[in-house]
């Protein structure tokens, strides 16, 4: 017995297994350091990302605004509600403007002075002021400080994107506008505020009252039709592959084929849904009815996929006790097997849904790359959906739009870590001890 | 649409026998009171022949403990009882398994019928993962057996009460079942089971997994529902089988070899290989 622990003790110090503990441990230290650089480089790589697009984007997230007095005293103005929109038609606001702008910097000399004055606004800050009486009828009868946005040339100055101290004829705006601009500074008049109308407007050819509401309004229209599509048949058809087809080389074959599905690029759903959706069963171009189909070819067989791996998880014993109790089977898979595997499905779901909400090609292909100026007000309205609408505005030639599209790049980042960490919670909340 | 089935299993139940049958009867049947019929029933899974030529009798209000070397057939022939075998790819059943007379295996008879009177509580727990109340009241809202909801409460109280349980999760029935210990897991299939009001309790050996207090807990259960139903129980434990059973049937390679009185059986095996089996496990 002592002799039998000595010769234990003996294994345990001898060189050989000093040796084999040695190189074990050596084995382990590289794979958490291959591990570790791994995931450093991802991360990293990823942190570019979002520090590269946050670098150029965040300036879109104020906007340079002219504080100009509005003289609401007009007579015709002072009207009860039925009469006031056609009084508010009938009254030249662009003229109010003007005269705002002239009280600040003193009448321009020539028409060609006014012109580059009313060019320190924005085209429409005529209908912004319209609006905005809308809205507030109680400053109707009084003279009121509203600010209005800048012209995208002046934003770039503010914002120092284009140089001051050059030539005139290097700079994008006057010396006769640089010497206002300056002016307005001074008596603080002129400032970045928070720039409202990037989230809450829609596209425009003007880059300073360009937003990204209409396009996210667009988007979500358009998930919601996928979700609606993709996840009963999603559930539905994994349900049936995984719980009721027979094991055949036929199952077999479908299954090989929605594996292929899921790998097909993109663009070919675009084609498909363009012969199919709107050519065949002439579903109207451009909407999000139209969009959200071709976008469900894609996420289904993504959604079929996780929804077998989570219904293929939920264990046998838990079918069994079912039958047992003498539920029929598909009352075992409806009160059993996929409220177990709800989790599971919901999260591949979301993930699915992300990359929908990211996919730009298929909906170039079915037209959904309109010009919107309004927020579609339901999925037969066309709609340009938030990937188009950063597609079109990094193709535009304006300054502006760079930030802008930078900006909505952010938002549709953030929107996709929501979901994802959305995806993550559901997960870790519902993780099952069977 | 059970009791149409089955002629009213209330009524014509013959009464109950103040006289357990521990020790007495014959080999294969408690003769008087037989609530399960198997005759020549043979298994196969694809050609494997599971379980050959089986005859035997499950009595009212008795326990029967089915034993035998691990892949004997004793799991197999348990599902039989239940109609569980249908579910397994490739199983095929001959013979006759008739339940108060009736062909359980006839085609016009619903396999959901058969599970809902006949009980079964798996060798591992297997709790839904829902709360404790409503694995409990799984089978009777399959089955419809109430008309409102507190009369649910009720069946669900009664049947956590009959299985040991009631004490230990009456403030908790709203957890979830997969959250409590191996043994009030295993109470809380059994309550489930029974929650079903069966006639038969199938048992694939309730308790391997628990340790020797929830066992006794759970083997007190059994006896006492043995007041109540017929009880088919696969134990490895010839202690424990002793304890419990009122007969005992001995499998051995897919074989019935015998079956009679626990004590009989123990102590005066016909056979030999009952014997051995017997020997084995004490020596
Ligand atoms: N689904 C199945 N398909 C094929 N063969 C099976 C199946 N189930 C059981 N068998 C075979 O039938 C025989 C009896 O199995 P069974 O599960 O009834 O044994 P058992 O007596 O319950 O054993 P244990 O004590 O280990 O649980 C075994 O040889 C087993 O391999
Ligand atoms: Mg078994």
């Amino acid at each position: 017995m002592t002799s039998k622990h000595h010769a234990q003790e003996d294994v345990f110090t001898s060189d050989r297994f000093q040796r084999s503990v040695k190189r074990r441990r050596g084995a382990e230290r590289r794979l958490k350091v291959f591990g570790g650089t791994a995931i450093a480089v991802a991360t990293g790589l990823l942190l570019i990302l979002f520090v590269s697009i946050s670098a150029q984007g965040y300036t879109a997230f104020t906007q340079t605004q002219l504080s100009v007095p509005i003289d609401l005293r007009a007579e015709e103005l002072r009207v009860a509600a039925p009469e006031l929109d056609a009084a508010l038609r009938n009254v030249n606001f662009r003229k109010l403007v003007r005269e705002g702008l002239e009280s600040r910097l003193g009448a321009a000399e020539d028409r060609r002075g006014r012109r580059e004055m009313m060019a320190l606004l924005t085209p429409s800050a005529g209908y912004f002021i319209q609006q905005q009486v809308r809205a507030n009828p109680d400053w109707i009868g009084t003279v009121r400080d509203v600010w209005l946005p800048a012209s995208d040339d002046i934003d770039i100055i503010k914002k120092g994107f284009a140089p001051r101290d050059v030539p005139e004829e290097q700079r994008l705006i006057t010396d006769r506008q640089l010497a206002w601009v300056e002016r307005m500074e001074a008596g603080g008049f002129m400032e970045g505020r928070f720039n409202s109308m990037f989230f809450f407007g829609n596209d425009s050819r003007e880059p300073e009252i360009a937003g990204i509401f209409g396009a996210a309004v667009g988007s979500i229209l358009m998930l919601m039709v996928t979700l609606v599509v993709s996840l009963p048949l999603g559930v539905a058809a994994a349900v049936y592959l995984e719980e009721f087809a027979p094991k055949n080389w036929w199952t077999e074959f479908i299954d090989v084929n929605i594996r292929n599905l899921a790998a097909v690029p993109s663009i070919v759903f675009g084609l498909l849904a363009l012969a199919v959706f709107i050519r065949l069963f002439g579903i109207p171009r451009s909407t999000p009815l139209a969009g959200g189909l071709a976008l469900s070819l894609l996420t289904l067989p993504t959604i079929i996929i996780a929804a077998r791996a989570a219904i293929a998880a939920v264990p046998p014993s838990l079918r069994e006790g079912a039958l047992e109790l003498g539920a029929s089977k598909l009352q075992t898979v409806t009160q059993v097997v996929l409220p177990s595997a709800m989790p599971g499905i919901l999260t591949g779901t979301i993930i699915s849904m992300a990359e929908a909400l990211g996919e730009t090609a298929p909906l170039l292909m079915i037209g959904m790359v309109a010009f919107m100026v309004d927020t579609p007000a339901g999925i037969l309205d066309p709609a340009a959906p938030l990937p188009v609408q950063i597609y079109t505005w990094s193709t535009s030639p304006e300054r502006a739009f760079a930030e802008k599209t930078a900006a909505a790049i952010m938002v549709l980042l953030v929107l996709l870590v929501f979901m994802n960490s959305l995806a993550i919670y559901l997960r870790n909340r519902f993780q099952h001890k069977w | 649409m059970i009791q149409s089935l089955f002629a009213s299993p209330k009524s014509q139940r013959p009464k109950p026998e103040p006289v357990r049958t521990r020790g007495a009867g014959p080999a294969v049947s408690g003769g008087h009171d037989a609530k399960m019929v198997c005759r020549e029933v043979n298994v196969f899974y694809e050609d494997f022949h599971a379980l050959k030529d089986v005859t035997i009798d499950v009595n009212n209000r008795e326990v029967l403990a089915l034993m035998g070397p691990s892949g004997c057939g004793k799991s197999t022939f348990l599902r039989c009882l239940n109609r569980m075998n249908d579910t397994v790819d490739g199983a095929r059943i001959t013979g006759d398994v008739l339940l108060e007379g009736k062909d359980i295996y006839d085609p016009n008879i619903d396999p959901v019928l058969i599970r809902s009177r006949i009980g079964m509580v798996a060798q591992a727990p297997n709790p839904f993962p829902k709360s404790i109340y409503d694995n409990v009241a799984f089978g009777p809202r399959l089955h419809g057996l109430f008309d409102r909801k507190s009369d649910l409460d009720e069946l669900v109280e009664k049947s956590l009460r009959r299985a040991g349980l009631w004490e230990e999760v009456k403030d908790i029935l709203d957890h979830s079942g997969t959250g409590l210990s191996g043994g009030q897991q295993q109470r809380l299939c059994i309550a489930r089971a029974i929650a079903n009001g069966p006639d038969v309790l199938l048992m694939d050996e309730p308790v391997s997994a628990l340790d020797p207090v929830a066992a006794g807990v759970i083997e007190k259960l059994i006896t006492e529902l043995a007041e109540r139903y017929a009880i088919v129980i696969i134990t490895h434990s010839l202690e424990q089988a002793h304890r419990i059973a009122d007969r005992t049937a001995f499998f051995y390679l897919g074989e019935l070899v015998e079956a009679g009185a626990t004590e009989e059986i123990f102590t005066n095996p016909k056979d030999k290989r009952t014997k051995h089996f017997i020997e084995g496990m004490f020596g």
